[in-house]
């Protein structure tokens, strides 16, 4: 059964280059787990870490499944010679693919443990125990026998099957604990750990010098205006492609501001006041998801019709640490590091950008900031890699914090409009729910995707190939029976678009869940008590009361009759995120200046349920992470533009929170041991907006439709 | 011109070979090969590449390693004295006060150099003194719960 490690069968881990969006997961055991010598186990994932802390995570389930100790597990993720294919990190999917997958492995991989130690003991396997990766005799603890000797540095060589026995959770000791992410003692003592800190011998730095503006082309570039820079190693130009390559980084940065080129700009954006129409007045591939009952004429007869539409901004991923990848171009290898999140798909990519076979491209993940989505970071990859095939030597590629704000996808700007009809006891007898929004999804699967292809073929942006992630949550979970939903997607994004934490789910949840408060508010009954109308699943109305009854909840109808010039309000939102994964209940408590329309909220409650908890501790971190982006996204974040550039290019041009404007944030988590775990790293991003967006209305009476709640829109939505 | 300047990093000398005008940050990444001060937006709005020159904490993106003289730079790194973690980083453990921990250097810095200045400091002081400190994964309440227990442990009343 077991071979020596030379003569190993591969199974398929390195071998994917399929780019299919979730890679090809191997059943081989080999591809997940790893017996080691020393008694330490090391365990491969395709997927990555994102600053979420899944390493630790996965970490605590192989540990968990295993009988070893949670500090001999070793996680290496997302290496396309070493990991696994699992395409990309999105979706919060780790948990339930990678997870399930090095669960199913880890368990196989005991029980040929126990096989072999029962063999080697001559004990039966029911009188065999273990305890950190020793299996004993029940009677005879002295006949025991370690996991690695059992090994003796040889893999298991088999598959591991569908139906694989796994521990019952209620005898769970690792997973379901807090145990401290491995990551952040490195990170407080100034470790290296960030793509930003890897450094080679003989390694170069560069920066881009990028067009001013999305379509603009190179007239001319003077390379004499670099004269009196030091240790400029290649200015590479192709097309309307420049970086300039040094022996030292600080020369990098001076030359990419010294060197004099000009560029034709075109006006090719819509103005600010035009976005939305310019968003509902392009081509559309609709899709209606829902169609249920008559809603034409349940509408017509409604006894009170309401009708609102609701704006999403263009929104960065704005990391604090902007992109940066090291790429090493040879001949017959090509390495390259970076932060993506699909090493898989991306060294796919880059190898159709060099024109190279798949093979040899290397791909290795380190860590960057945190990315939420699609940000610069295979972008960054296919620069660097173009400049260390330049010079044929390793060369660090460091984003300008503007290249980060100008040349990142963007999470998309959407339109959102609602009807509802009431009938004359308050009901609700007709829901419409549209949605215009261009694609979510924007991988890179042709080189002409990312930045620099675009640059150097001149082609017009490369369209995506497939419409996704705007459906997600524009069904409500609530028990309309006639309604309508329908998704429009926009093919042709003024931006480049991205995924951003939820894709649609938190805009569609803004618009359905404000709508449903504009209703209630209507029918004069209490926000909470009129959702739970609709809602028979007890989880459901779980993670709502659990909420209220923490926020202390007073029922009554909203808004507040009581004025002065600081208003206080709450006001909650719901999601089930995709309608079948995590639960979520948020509610704010906000206080509104009514002279100066700024809004402070004080606290917001998150009730959470997504099944077994993992590590309640990474979930809390996760959930308040969440709450407070989704804020600082609602209250502030807008990325601003004109006809030719866009103009949010620094943290000035576009602020996001700060410490002075945090509000508190109490969790309630509902664990459900017997359910199985599913992803929770963006269910709690969806609800912030409509929470607040009602807690204003609570508070004022005056209803926020349009992101981000500025003081300037809450006057006028005052007046 | 290069060689000329020597600065003390960390309790060591260091003879500088970048041009007077580098910032501080580049030399002390790349010369000197540090990783705690980071590049985060090379215009001193955000405090990635936060340092303590003296007691001070000081943003290294623009300032000219020239400009240094005989200061004393310490980095996330100097924090730790023989091996042993310095309160404040080991309270960013204990509170689990990073997402990604990009940022967590110019919060350690910010804090440790709060509170030598004022031990105890009031919640709007902490917040203030953090203000200039970006976070993007949306740390800041760990960050603030690990400030008061930093706090705890440098008074002596903390417990492991």
């Amino acid at each position: 059964m077991m071979t020596d490690q030379g003569s190993r069968k591969r199974g398929r881990r390195g071998s994917g280059r399929q780019e299919s969006f979730w890679g090809q997961l191997t059943t081989w055991l080999d591809d997940w787990i790893e017996i080691n010598p020393d008694g330490t186990v090391t365990a491969f994932s395709g997927k990555v870490e994102l600053g979420t802390g899944v390493r630790t995570a996965l970490a605590q389930i192989v540990a968990e499944e295993l009988d070893v100790p949670f500090d001999r597990v070793h996680m290496v993720m997302g290496d396309t010679q070493r990991t696994p294919d699992e395409g990309y990190t999105a979706g919060s999917m780790t948990i339930s693919s990678s997870g399930t997958a090095l669960r199913n492995a880890a368990a196989q991989a005991r029980l040929i443990l126990f096989e072999l130690a029962s063999r080697k003991l001559a004990v039966h396997l029911d009188e065999l125990n273990v305890q950190a990766g020793v299996i004993s005799a029940n009677r005879q603890p002295q006949r025991k026998v370690t996991y690695a000797e059992l090994m003796g540095g040889k893999h298991f060589n088999i598959e591991v099957p569908a139906n694989v026995t796994v521990k019952d959770s209620q005898t769970y000791t690792v997973v379901g604990k807090s145990t401290p992410r491995e990551d952040i003692p490195r990170k407080v003592a100034g470790e290296s750990v960030f793509i930003q800190d890897l450094r080679l011998p003989g390694m170069l730095h560069a920066r881009l010098v990028r067009p001013p503006s999305v379509g603009a082309e190179l007239i001319s570039m003077d390379e004499r205006s670099l004269a009196e820079i030091p240790g400029i190693v290649k200015v590479v130009r192709r097309n309307n492609f420049i970086g300039i390559v040094t022996e030292r980084e600080e020369q990098a940065i001076l030359a990419a501001q010294a060197l004099k080129v000009e560029w034709r700009e075109s006006a090719t954006l819509p103005t600010m006041q035009n976005l939305y129409a310019t968003l509902r007045s392009r081509p559309t591939e609709d899709n209606l998801l829902i169609d249920q009952g008559d809603f034409d004429s349940a509408w017509k007869n409604a006894h009170r019709q309401l009708h609102a539409t609701y704006y999403q901004p263009y929104h960065a991923h704005a990391s604090i640490g902007p992109s940066c990848a090291v790429a090493d171009v040879k001949e017959d290898q090509i390495t390259v590091w970076a932060s993506t999140p699909g090493p898989y798909p991306l060294s796919g990519t880059l190898a159709k950008l060099l024109d190279v076979s798949p093979e040899k491209v290397h791909l290795i993940h380190v860590e960057g900031a945190g990315s939420y989505g699609q940000n610069g970071s295979d972008d960054a990859a296919a620069d660097a890699v173009i400049l260390s095939q330049a010079v044929g030597r390793p060369v660090r590629l460091q984003w300008s914090r503007q290249d980060e704000f100008v040349w990142e996808p963007k999470a998309p700007a959407m339109v959102m409009e609602a009807r509802g009809g009431l009938d004359s006891q308050g009901n609700v007898v007709a829901w419409d729910y549209q949605v215009w929004s261009p694609s979510h999804v924007a991988r890179a699967h042709s080189p002409e995707q990312l930045v620099a292809g675009q640059l150097l073929s001149d082609q017009p942006s490369a369209q995506f190939g497939f419409s996704f992630g705007a459906e997600r949550n524009a069904p409500t979970n609530y028990s309309f029976e006639t309604q309508r939903v329908t998704v429009h997607y926009i093919a042709d994004s003024p931006l480049r678009a991205s995924s951003f934490r939820s894709l649609g789910g938190a805009e569609n949840t803004f618009a359905n869940e404000s709508f449903m408060d504009e209703l209630a508010a209507a029918a004069g009954v209490d926000a909470l008590e009129f959702r739970l109308r609709y809602l028979s699943d007890e989880r459901a109305r779980q993670v709502l009361k659990s909420a209220a009854s923490k926020a202390g909840w007073e029922s009554r109808p909203s808004p507040l009759k009581t004025r002065g010039n600081l208003s206080q309000g709450r006001g909650i939102g719901f999601a089930w995120y995709e309608n079948d994964q995590a639960l979520v209940a948020s509610i704010a408590h906000v206080q509104v200046d009514i002279s100066t329309g700024a809004v402070r909220v004080n606290r917001i409650v998150v009730a959470h349920d997504c099944g077994l908890i993992i590590n309640p501790d990474g979930l809390r971190n996760q959930i308040e992470g969440n709450t407070i982006q989704s804020l600082s996204r609602a209250l502030k974040e807008e990325v601003m533009f004109d006809e030719w550039r866009i103009k949010s290019v620094d943290w000035e041009s576009y602020p996001i929170l700060t410490f002075s404007e945090v509000p508190d944030v109490d969790i309630v988590l509902i664990n459900r041991p017997d359910l199985p775990a599913v992803g929770a790293g963006e269910p709690s991003t969806t609800t912030t907006a409509a929470a607040v967006a009602n807690a204003i209305f609570d508070a004022t009476g005056a209803r926020l439709r349009q992101i981000p709640f500025t003081p300037a829109r809450v006057k006028a939505a005052l007046s | 011109m290069s060689g000329d300047i020597v600065i003390t990093v960390n309790g060591k000398l260091h003879t500088v070979q970048s041009t007077p005008d580098t910032p501080l940050l580049y030399v002390l990444r790349n010369e000197i090969g540090l990783n705690g001060p980071h590049f985060g937006c090379g215009g001193e709005k955000c405090g990635a590449c936060m340092v303590l020159v003296g007691a001070e904490p000081r943003l290294s993106c623009h300032l000219p390693v020239s400009e240094i003289g005989r200061a004393r730079i310490t980095t996330l790194e100097g924090l730790i004295e023989e091996g042993e973690l310095h309160p404040v980083q080991r309270a960013f453990i204990e509170e689990q006060a990073t997402q990604c921990g990009y940022c967590v250097n110019g919060m350690i810095i910010t804090t440790a150099a709060l509170l030598w200045k004022n031990p105890h400091p009031t919640d709007e002081q902490v917040r203030t003194a953090l203000d200039g400190n970006l976070c993007r994964c949306g740390s800041h309440l760990r960050i603030l719960r690990a400030v008061r227990r930093a706090e705890l442990l440098m008074s002596g009343k903390g417990s492991e």
